[in-house]
């Protein structure tokens, strides 16, 4: 997740030019936009260029799969709080909290949020209900660059609605060595 | 010395949704890492955390390696009754580690 | 243009003159240079992760360590008390030695003086733990280093140190953090130095660090070699730092990014 050079210093710089720059990550952003908006486009995956360190769309849209099964993710009902531009991809704070009204017949089951870019596609599945009163969790989660992040709750009825937020991770000058 | 900081009101209402705030102290060690001479260092991370309320599980999380170290979680419930929650967290290499706080409802 | 922007960046910061230091009127604590989530995270003790360093401090702080069977509770009671206002002297001038100490040091030396135990390793989870739990009971009060004239020379050396031009980026700290501060390098913004907050919780660490550990990232970011933690050079850093943050007010265990 923390990637290593030789000059981390000159490193960053290098690699806020490279970022500032046009690059096939719009490919992979609109893709993910296309899954995370809810159709079922398993298999309408376009070409795009996968880097191995990175959760590829195929494995994010697996890991969705995973928990909606075959329903239809709507857009909506779900707030996804997260600085648009963070200060340390590390830590970066998050609260997702869901309209509902949090009674035993109208209450969210759990929430799942997932990532683009990190190793892995899944970041964490929190699991309430009713008695929770309010549908709403925080956390700390690790960004390993820039992408998006969806966070998507299930309902009492069994229907998935979900919330996407852009995270611009600038990494800090005078990094020290992962390890 | 794994420490953890529970954050739940000592007194409320009946009815009242109250927050509880927890941290967990942990390196979340995610697996993708490397040594300097090129060696993977092991996944160590906390997989689970339970909140349970007079026994009831009130609040559950599966966490991956995109948690951030030492994890801190926030959720809230509703309090009904005078009581205790429990706090547990599960992980890799045998992790386990449990915190409680009573609340007293008037 | 990669090269290119790399250098057009090192320039602009080389380029400048040195300047004096900051007046004591626009002195900065990074606080103030951090977004409003970090800042947040900082002033709730129940969400600062430093918080669960002090826990750990105060603990050990009333364990027993070392053959003499003694905790430091048991020279100096209760720390809320007899510890109030200490991190904010330190670096201070030992007479025995005839040199500056810092907090970690300190801590050490009152381990193998007068609990006859071994020295706890820099950055290990109970020097920090301790060093926190001291710091935290200065929180809120004014940096008070640089009155001693026994600590002057040491501080002047430190601020040779930092003026110093050095490494392969041939940088000196003041460099950055008196010439450029408030400007930004790579995204981030370049902060003034000043060590209100240590040890302190960086979201970069994911973990508390000392002072030291700051300082020698700094140096390796320059590409210099770094001194090694407790040596001469690092504690005359530390006491030029606080001694040109005086009467700023101490913040640990601060969360910086």
């Amino acid at each position: 997740m923390i990637r290593k050079s030789g000059n981390r210093f000159a490193d960053k710089i290098m690699r806020k030019q490279r970022t500032m720059m046009p690059n096939s990550d719009h490919t992979t952003r609109r893709t993910f936009l296309t899954l995370a908006g809810g159709a079922a486009v398993l298999g309408a995956v376009p070409a795009v260029i996968v880097r191995p360190a990175e959760a590829t769309p195929a494995m994010l849209s697996a890991a969705i799969r995973n928990v909606v099964g075959e329903a239809n993710v709507r857009t909506g009902r779900v707030k996804l709080d997260i600085p648009p531009l963070v200060e340390n991809g590390n830590t970066v704070p998050m609260t997702v909290s869901v309209a509902s009204p949090m009674t035993t017949d109208d209450y969210v089951k759990s929430i799942h949020v997932f990532n683009e870019k990190n190793p892995q596609p899944n970041i964490g599945n929190f699991y309430l209900g009713p008695r929770a009163g309010r549908a709403q969790v925080s956390t700390r989660i690790r960004l390993a660059d820039s992408q998006k992040v969806t966070a998507i709750a299930r309902l009492s009825d069994d229907t998935f609605w979900s919330a996407t937020a852009d995270v611009v991770v600038t990494l800090a000058a005078c990094t020290e060595e992962a390890i | 010395m794994p420490s953890a900081l529970i954050n739940v009101p000592s007194k409320a209402k009946r009815g009242d949704v109250i927050e509880i705030k927890t941290l967990m102290s942990h390196i979340m060690e995610t697996g993708y890492r490397h040594t300097a001479s090129g060696e993977v260092v092991p996944r160590d991370i906390i997989t689970s955390f339970t909140c349970r309320f007079n026994g009831a599980e009130i609040f559950r999380a599966d966490l991956y390696p995109a948690i951030a170290a030492n994890p801190f979680l926030t959720f809230f419930t509703t309090v009904t009754e005078s009581g205790k929650f429990e706090f547990e967290w599960v992980g890799d290499k045998g992790f386990s580690e449990t915190a409680s706080a009573s609340i007293t409802v008037e | 243009m990669k090269f290119v922007g790399c250098i057009a960046i090192l320039a602009a910061l080389a380029g400048t003159a040195l300047a004096t230091e900051i007046p004591q009127a626009d002195r900065r604590s990074g606080y103030s240079f951090m977004g409003p989530d970090s800042r947040a995270m900082q002033d709730d003790d129940t969400s600062n992760p430093g918080m669960l360093w002090v826990l750990d401090g105060e603990t050990l702080w009333k364990r027993k360590a070392g053959t003499a069977g003694k905790a430091c509770g048991d020279c100096h009671s209760d720390a809320r008390v007899s510890m109030k206002g200490v991190a904010a002297r330190y670096p201070t001038f030992d007479k025995a030695l005839g040199k500056p100490v810092d907090l970690e040091g300190r801590i050490n030396l009152c381990r193998s003086n007068h609990q006859q135990a071994p020295p706890l390793a820099y950055e290990s989870r109970e020097l920090l733990a301790l060093t926190a739990y001291v710091a935290q009971q200065s929180r809120g009060m004014p940096i008070e280093v640089g009155n001693d004239p026994d600590l002057a020379p040491f501080v002047a050396k430190g601020h040779e140190l930092f003026t110093r031009r050095q490494g392969q980026l041939n940088l000196a700290c003041a460099n950055c953090h008196d010439d450029n501060w408030d400007r930004k390098l790579a995204g981030a913004p370049i902060t003034q130095g000043q060590p209100t907050g240590y040890p302190l919780y960086r979201l970069e660490w994911q973990s508390l660090g000392s002072l030291q550990r700051r300082l020698r990232a700094c140096i390796t970011g320059i590409r210099a070699q770094a001194y090694e933690y407790g040596s001469p050079e690092l504690v005359e850093l530390e006491a030029y730092l606080m001694s040109r943050a005086r009467g700023m007010k101490l913040e640990t265990p601060a969360v910086r990014p």
